[in-house]
């Protein structure tokens, strides 16, 4: 059973993985294109409308990934985790059937029209598709976080004979760490994407295509990232003391804080060993933790030693994968911070001449290099996000409520182990592609070529919105 | 909120109704563009762009009606969907797996560099046989009850083979609407070959859910509903036979009822689809679950109608908007 159950978690964890890597990019990708298209719309410069037409193509592209690997996830649910619906599903199902509708809604409605309609389709109704496009991936995302934050931090419900009943949805869709989660997201995913095309576009412009839509895409990228990223870990900071006073246990954990502590320092490495219940190697801040989590130099952290059973079994997750996917997220998130500010004073300097800016000009070829290496840093920080708040939560599935080992369906052993390795050959495969496919068309564009507009190209139909 | 009746009571069957027409305009509107991915190796090159042609600008919302479908089970029948899915681990994991294949192959076959195109045609015809194979068994699984003997499993098998026959049939009917002379011709002869598939399957189900399940055997034939049953099979043969003369007929002059064939096939797979439903209702797992004893709480349940009321009649206007759109036939694919 045991078995069955780590290799679930882990054929869940990699499904989910997977999916999430797309809407990250899709969700602000689409407000991203709602401005290019909108200074299109005011200046009528051919650069804005430039960045369009290469940039719906990624759309098209992520979006088709979030929406097989979306099918996929609906029905996990059932061949694995049929104890997650039968307990909660009350809760669950309104609000899962909301994301999927949404998404829905959007995909099968307004899509088609910004996909393929830039020159066929009046300008107000190919501008309202965008916006409508942008707008419901974020209400998708909006009502997802709602689920994922309430198994975090539930409420609004109560238990009749082992199932949940919501009493007030009020409480179950503003519940206590909804919003930060929410916000957190939106931003990972405009950082996300901010420096996908910031590496795209750097990459394009080494390569010699160095077009006025490419300048545009790459400057406006930049500017995006430095603004937000400071936000992203004010907000971030937010989330943190939201969670130590809803999960203290997964604090201690991303914290590496064994005994409760005031003064508790700022750990920069530490090997945390579960078995010894110990740190090894520490190397740390003194006071720091305390200071982030607390605002004085002296506050009290809980310890994990506080969260284990009378019998001795640990209610609080295993610590070193919490503690170090909650370093990689930070520490992404520092560099992001260092490249983007860095970026946009190289380019703010002035000209030898002393007239006008330098803009991407400024930027040494070995920068930009820099720039292409971190395309993919959004998705990086993302994933290891998402590892530290979903491990964090274990041993509940749906804190307090119901455990992990609730959820779990009584499948075979190895029956999930082969599905877990098709997925993963699957999985490793298209993200190949996906990536090659990218590249290969920002070399396309470079050359000059015309990219091709698949996918819905079909019957013969000028001037008809859904083309 | 009484309004009509118990809500505990027409909850579950309005939702009952809501999933089981989503499953039949998925088997209809999935089944022809799964067909036609099944069909690719007997066409050449350019036949194969056409045909991609001639499902481009729908496949995908056709595969929404499945998502509708499972949500509606995962959230209005949560504990019968975790029973059907558990039992069915395998071929869903195969025919997600399928699905994924088939869905990203639209897109890269478009845009990946030219030598690899072949290679995204073989995907998309593999995704679309392990998503046919994957379907049919769960078909003939769920009609032996979703329990596991040599029997079943064998006949699962064997349905599995029908419905993706059945499939390219219909995909076959479908080509013959949207397209013209040689593809068309010889798309009326894989729909020739590939009937047969369709009859085969329903024979094979009917005859077999009575023999499984004394209660469906009872429901069909016992006096006054033997009478109700009997126009089933009556005109479900009569269609059969008019597709036969049709195909062997066709092309007609000036290309008239093209369209006949798939409609023909579209009514054929209803009544064989109603036939099931009848026999199974009230029970959401063979026999063993009903969708009352399976149903969300009421308050739940209602919140979702909510949103499906919204939601439906959107879906099905865009559905008839975009038909309408690119109706008349497929032209060659065109990237701009
Ligand atoms: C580009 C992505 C990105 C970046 C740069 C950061 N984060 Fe983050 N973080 C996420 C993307 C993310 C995420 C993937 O979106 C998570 C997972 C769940 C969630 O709501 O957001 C997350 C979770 C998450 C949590 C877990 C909360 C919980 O569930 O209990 C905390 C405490 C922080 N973040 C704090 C930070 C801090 C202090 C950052 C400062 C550098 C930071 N994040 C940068
Ligand atoms: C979107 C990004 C998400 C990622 C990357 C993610 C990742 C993970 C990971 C890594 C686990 C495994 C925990 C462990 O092994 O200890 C997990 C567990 C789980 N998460 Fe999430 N999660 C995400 C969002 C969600 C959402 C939105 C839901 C709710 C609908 C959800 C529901 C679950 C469930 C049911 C489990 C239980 C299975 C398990 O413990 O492995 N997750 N998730
Ligand atoms: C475990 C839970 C999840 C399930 C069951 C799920 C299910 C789905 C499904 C079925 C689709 C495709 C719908 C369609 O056919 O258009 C989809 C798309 C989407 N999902 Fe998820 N998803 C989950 C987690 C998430 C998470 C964690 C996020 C974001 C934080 C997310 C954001 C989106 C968005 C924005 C879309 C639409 C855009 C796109 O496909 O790129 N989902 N999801």
């Amino acid at each position: 059973m045991m078995e069955t159950l780590l290799l679930s978690r882990i054929q869940f964890a990699a499904n989910i993985s997977f999916h999430i890597l797309f809407p990250t990019i899709t969700i602000a990708l689409g407000w991203v294109l709602l401005y290019f298209r909108l200074r299109y719309n005011r200046s009528g410069e051919a650069r804005w409308m430039e960045a369009y037409s290469f940039w719906v193509k990624v759309f098209a592209l992520s979006f088709a990934m979030g929406v097989v690997s979306g099918i996929t996830m609906s029905f996990q649910f059932g061949t694995n985790w049929p104890g997650f619906m039968e307990i909660v599903g009350n809760i669950a199902g309104p609000l899962l059937a909301y994301e999927v509708m949404t998404a829905f809604f959007l995909e099968a409605v307004f899509l088609g029209i910004m996909l393929f309609g830039f020159s066929r389709v009046p300008r107000w109704l190919h501008t309202t598709a965008t916006a409508l496009v942008a707008f419901g991936t974020t209400m998708s995302t909006f009502w997802i976080i709602v689920l994922n934050s309430w198994m975090h931090t539930p409420q609004g419900f109560e238990m009749i004979d082992g199932v949940a009943h919501a009493t007030d949805w009020w409480a179950i869709i503003f519940n206590p760490s909804m919003p930060y989660r929410f916000f957190h997201m939106l931003l990972a995913s405009f950082l996300t994407v901010s420096f996908l095309i910031a590496g795209v576009s750097a990459f394009r412009w080494l390569i010699g295509g160095r077009t006025e839509g490419v300048r545009s895409a790459l400057t406006t990228a930049l500017t995006v990232a430095a603004l937000l990223i400071p936000v992203q870990i004010y907000v971030g900071d937010l989330h943190g003391l939201n969670t130590k006073e809803y999960q203290p246990a997964k604090v201690a954990a991303m914290e590496g804080v064994w005994e409760t502590e005031r003064g508790a320092p700022l750990l920069l490495f530490a090997l945390p060993d579960d078995a010894a219940r110990e740190n090894h190697f520490e190397v740390g801040i003194p006071g720091l933790a305390s200071f982030i989590l607390t605002h004085e130099w002296d506050g009290e952290i809980k310890g994990l030693n506080e969260f284990v059973a009378e019998d001795g079994t640990p209610l609080h997750p295993r610590v070193a994968p919490v503690f170090w996917s909650f370093r990689i997220m930070v520490g992404t998130g520092v560099l992001m911070l260092l490249t983007s500010w860095a970026s946009v004073v190289l380019m703010l300097r002035k000209n030898k001449g002393g007239e006008g800016r330098r803009g991407v000009e400024g930027l040494p070829k070995l920068w930009l290099m820099g720039l292409v290496a971190m395309t993919f840093s959004g998705w990086l920080a993302t994933l290891a996000g998402w590892y530290t708040t979903e491990i964090g939560r274990q041993p509940w599935l749906v804190q307090g409520v119901m455990t992990t080992k609730q959820a779990v369906a009584d499948v075979p052993a190895p029956m999930v182990l082969s599905t877990l390795i098709a997925y993963l050959v699957v999985y490793a495969i298209l993200l190949g592609a996906y990536i090659t496919v990218i590249f290969y068309l920002a070399r396309k564009a470079s050359r000059g070529e015309t990219l091709p507009n698949p996918r819905r190209t079909g019957a013969a139909a000028p001037t008809v919105p859904a083309e | 909120m009484d309004l009509f009746g118990d809500p505990a009571q027409w909850l579950p069957f309005t939702f009952a109704g809501l999933m089981g027409a989503s499953i039949l305009i998925y088997v209809i509107l999935d089944g022809y563009d799964l067909g036609v991915g099944v069909l690719f190796p007997f066409a050449d090159d350019a036949e194969k762009d056409r045909m991609i042609a001639s499902i481009g600008p729908f496949w995908d919302a056709n595969e929404t009606w499945l998502v509708l479908a499972v949500g509606l089970l995962l959230v209005a029948f949560p504990t019968a969907h975790g029973e059907i899915l558990t039992a069915l681990y395998l071929p869903v994991a195969i025919m997600l797996i399928g699905l994924i294949m088939r869905g990203v192959a639209f897109e890269f076959r478009a845009k990946a560099p030219d030598p690899y195109k072949p290679l995204w045609n073989n995907v998309f015809f593999t995704g679309s046989l392990m998503t046919s194979l994957a379907q049919g068994f769960m078909l003939g699984m769920y009609v032996m009850g979703l329990d596991y003997t040599w029997g079943h499993f064998a006949f699962a098998l064997l349905t599995a083979v029908f419905l993706t026959v059945g499939y390219s049939f219909i995909g076959a009917t479908w080509v013959i609407y949207k397209t013209d002379e040689h593809l068309q011709r010889k798309a009326i002869s894989w729909a020739k070959g590939g009937i047969w598939g369709l009859v085969l399957g329903i024979a094979a189900i009917s005859l077999a859910t009575p023999y499984v399940s004394p209660r469906i055997f009872e429901k069909w034939f016992t006096f006054p509903q033997i009478l109700w049953l009997a126009p089933l099979p009556i005109i479900s043969g009569a269609l059969v036979l008019a597709l036969w003369t049709m195909l062997r007929r066709m092309p007609f002059a000036g290309d008239r009822f093209s369209w006949l064939p798939f409609a023909t096939a579209s009514l054929l797979w209803t009544l064989a689809y109603s036939g099931m439903a009848y026999s199974f209702y009230p029970y959401v797992v063979p026999d063993k679950l009903t969708i009352y004893e399976s149903a969300s709480a009421p308050e739940s349940l209602w919140i979702i109608l909510l949103g499906t009321c919204v939601v439906l009649p959107t879906i099905a206007a865009y559905t008839f908007l975009a038909y309408y759109i690119f109706r008349g036939k497929a032209t060659e694919l065109r990237y701009d």
